[in-house]
């Protein structure tokens, strides 16, 4: 008897311990300390643009935050709410400059856009317009993993994407199918086809005559981007629209 | 802690079948003769040079390594290394002195020998194979070959006599030495479509598209390649004539959308293959010319990669994401009486036996978001339902093709960025990597 316990103890505590090494949940991380109680008020300001490079004629997002001011004026926009959300169309680069005044004094803040001329000397033909114009309003959509069902944000850029196609009746449009790099190339073709093919019901559905619509899967066979993490993975699982010539 | 020791026996439970499935598993995969004996001890000598043309010591060289390599590729022999094999290098009948090759350290039962000569341009071989344990009557083959004297023809007449031995020693089964590999390559800057002989040798460039194509599958008379190609409207099943050395029509093969990975019927009649032209991946069949197409599958979701029974050609095993994360499955040719295979994980890329019995294919059995888990080849018997787990813990595994010897599986191992191709026998012993230059994907072992 107690020899056999000799040999059950320590197995058992080796099994034990695989048990908990091996099933044990992961505790939650500790809460992040609150920040530090600030004893003056001086004013505080953030301001970004988004994108920071753009085309002539595109839109940039300035969405800016400040704390304790009571006036915050933009240059060349004037005064603004303390924090908010504007789109401009700059012609030319420009730094936007943000001042926050209060009863603690002044901040500022700046964000510079960067904007790229259309090539010089290129004529400007109706070909280059109209892909930019598709570019502008035609979005790309994005998929779960290992799915081809259209997500809910999906389906608003595709309801978007297709009002823009409804009244340019004269834009055809090619649908690509991607998948991230995981599994097999095969797979993922048929995968993607479905993909590509969801979005283009969804078009079709939406009132795109399916004449204007190529649907082509390129699988994991084009990513977007060949990082292992799951943001490209994201990235690569598309259904990807672009104008077809 | 309560919670804990309930889940303890669970564990256990799941511990103990795993390893009971697997040792069950393990006493089905034959890679020998199949004749329950051990492997043959067989010694391979070089073979003589005669004469004293300048051709000669170069062929000698690589006809006696070519066949070296090819009877330790068998996969039925115990071959004598060279280091423990005689010095002799017996030319005919009379030169042998058998007691040489019997005694320590060679302890050899068969040994294979010969003599080679060029002269004026021609290459000439003898090969004999000797039983040293029946000295009144040793000779079990007796062969000869005449053929232009080049490297090349050195490595085949040496593929030739490999051959005849292993099917004399190997239950009947005819060798594999003289069979190519098709694969997907992008050394030259888009993925064409490339073949090699069956140890590497030779790779050369078959298609010269300029596009992507994948999933090469040679036909059972090695007259033509069938495969997918992206073009303006998608994926189409294209035909490679190597008899021809041009592409060839097949008409079926193009319906916009998504037409990929073909699969020939081992009577080279028809080809099967997964078509998204009925707005959804199914698998289609049409006759070898392309016409008579028809669906044999109608579920919404993934379908590719079929693969006929070879033996019968009246299932088809393919990949279905039907249930999401693909899985395979099998069906009558008329697409009735569907089975499942597995039953989680990822399983892709079906390759079906010579024997009709076993399926060998790419499993990642923990398959999930930030579960990334092992891509590897398994062997998985239909009758039973065992499978037997014959790659481990190097790299991602995928694509195995099976031999027509039913002995060997060549595969796609993906280690960092590129893919390259590797051979290995069934029960994942003995591998080898047949490819080193640029990307190298999706291999398929010819019939014969």
């Amino acid at each position: 008897m107690n020899r056999r316990n000799r040999i059950l103890v320590p197995v058992f505590l080796l099994v034990a311990l695989v048990a908990v090494a091996g099933c044990k949940k992961k505790q939650p991380l500790p809460q992040a300390p609150p920040p530090p109680p600030v004893a003056a008020v001086a004013p505080t300001a953030q301001l970004t643009a988004t994108p920071t490079v753009i085309s002539a004629g595109d839109q940039v997002q300035l969405s800016w935050r400040t704390t304790d001011a009571t006036t915050v004026s933009i240059d060349g926009i004037g005064d603004v709410p303390s924090s908010g959300v504007k789109t401009v169309t700059p012609t030319a680069s420009t730094t936007y400059h943000l001042v926050a005044r209060g009863e603690g004094g002044s901040a500022d803040a700046s964000a510079r856009v960067t904007v790229n001329a259309p090539p010089a000397v290129v004529v400007p033909t109706n070909t280059m317009s109209a892909e930019e114009e598709f570019k502008a309003n035609v979005q790309d959509i994005f998929f779960d993993y290992d799915t081809y069902d259209v997500r809910a944000d999906a389906q608003s850029t595709l309801a978007k994407d297709a009002s823009y196609l409804v009244s340019h009746p004269n834009v055809k449009v090619v649908i690509g199918g991607y998948c991230d790099e995981r599994g097999s190339n095969e797979y993922n073709l048929a995968l993607g086809q479905n993909r590509a093919d969801a979005a283009k019901n969804a078009l079709v559905t939406a009132g795109v005559a399916t004449t204007r619509i190529r649907v082509v899967s390129y699988g994991k066979e084009k990513p977007f981007c060949s990082e292992s993490t799951e943001e490209c993975w994201q990235q690569n699982r598309r259904g990807g629209l672009t104008m077809d010539r | 802690m309560k919670g804990l020791l309930r889940l303890l026996p669970l564990c256990l439970l799941s511990l103990v079948y795993v390893s009971t499935a697997q040792l069950a598993a393990q006493d089905w995969v034959h890679t020998g003769t199949n004749l329950g004996n051990t492997r043959i001890r067989l010694a391979a000598a070089d073979f003589k040079p005669v004469g004293d043309d300048a051709q000669t010591p170069a062929l000698k060289a690589v006809f006696d390594a070519t066949l070296y390599s090819d009877l330790s590729n068998g996969g039925i022999f115990d071959l004598v290394s060279k280091s423990l094999a005689p010095q002799a290098m017996p030319g005919a009948p009379q030169e042998m002195v058998m007691g040489q090759w019997s005694a320590a350290p060679a302890n050899a039962a068969m040994v294979a020998f010969g003599a080679l000569s060029a002269n004026g341009g021609r290459l000439s071989v003898y090969g004999w194979l000797f039983d040293t344990r029946n000295p009144g009557n040793p000779q079990v083959l007796s062969k000869q070959y005449n053929e232009a004297a080049s490297e090349d023809m050195a490595r085949t007449v040496a593929h030739r006599f490999a051959d005849e031995i292993i099917y004399r020693l190997g239950g009947g089964i005819n060798g594999i030495a003289e069979t190519k590999i098709y694969f997907v390559s992008s050394r030259s800057g888009s993925k064409e479509i490339w073949a090699m002989d069956y140890d590497g040798q030779n790779q050369h460039q078959v298609t010269h598209l300029g596009a992507i194509s994948l999933s090469p599958r040679v036909s059972p008379d090695n007259s033509r390649v069938a495969f997918a190609s992206l073009g303006k409207e998608g994926w189409a099943i294209r035909m490679y004539s190597l008899e021809l050395g041009r592409m060839v029509s097949f008409p079926g093969g193009s319906a916009g959308g998504s037409n990929l990975t073909p699969a020939w019927s081992s009577d080279g009649t028809k080809i099967a293959f997964s078509s998204s032209r009925s707005g959804d991946p199914e698998i289609w069949v049409a006759n070898a010319n392309g016409g008579d197409l028809h669906r044999l599958t109608t579920f919404r979701g993934p379908d590719v990669a079929p693969v006929w029974n070879p033996r019968t050609n009246s299932q088809l095993a393919w990949v279905s994401g039907r249930t999401k994360l693909p899985q395979i499955y099998v069906m009558d040719q008329d697409g009735a009486n569907i089975q499942r295979m597995t039953d989680s994980g990822y399983a892709v890329s079906p390759s079906w036996a010579p024997n009709g019995g076993l399926l060998a294919f790419s499993w990642n059995r923990k398959y999930g978001p930030g579960d990334p888990g092992g891509q590897d080849i398994y062997v998985f018997e239909i009758a039973s339902m065992h499978w037997l787990q014959v790659t481990h813990e190097s790299g991602s595994n995928d694509y195995p093709s099976w031999a027509p010897d039913g002995r060997h599986i060549v595969f796609q191992r993906t280690v960092g960025k590129f893919a390259q191709i590797w051979t290995m026998l069934a029960d994942g012993t003995d591998q080898h990597q047949l490819t080193r230059t640029g990307d190298n994907s999706m291999p398929n072992w010819s019939w014969k």
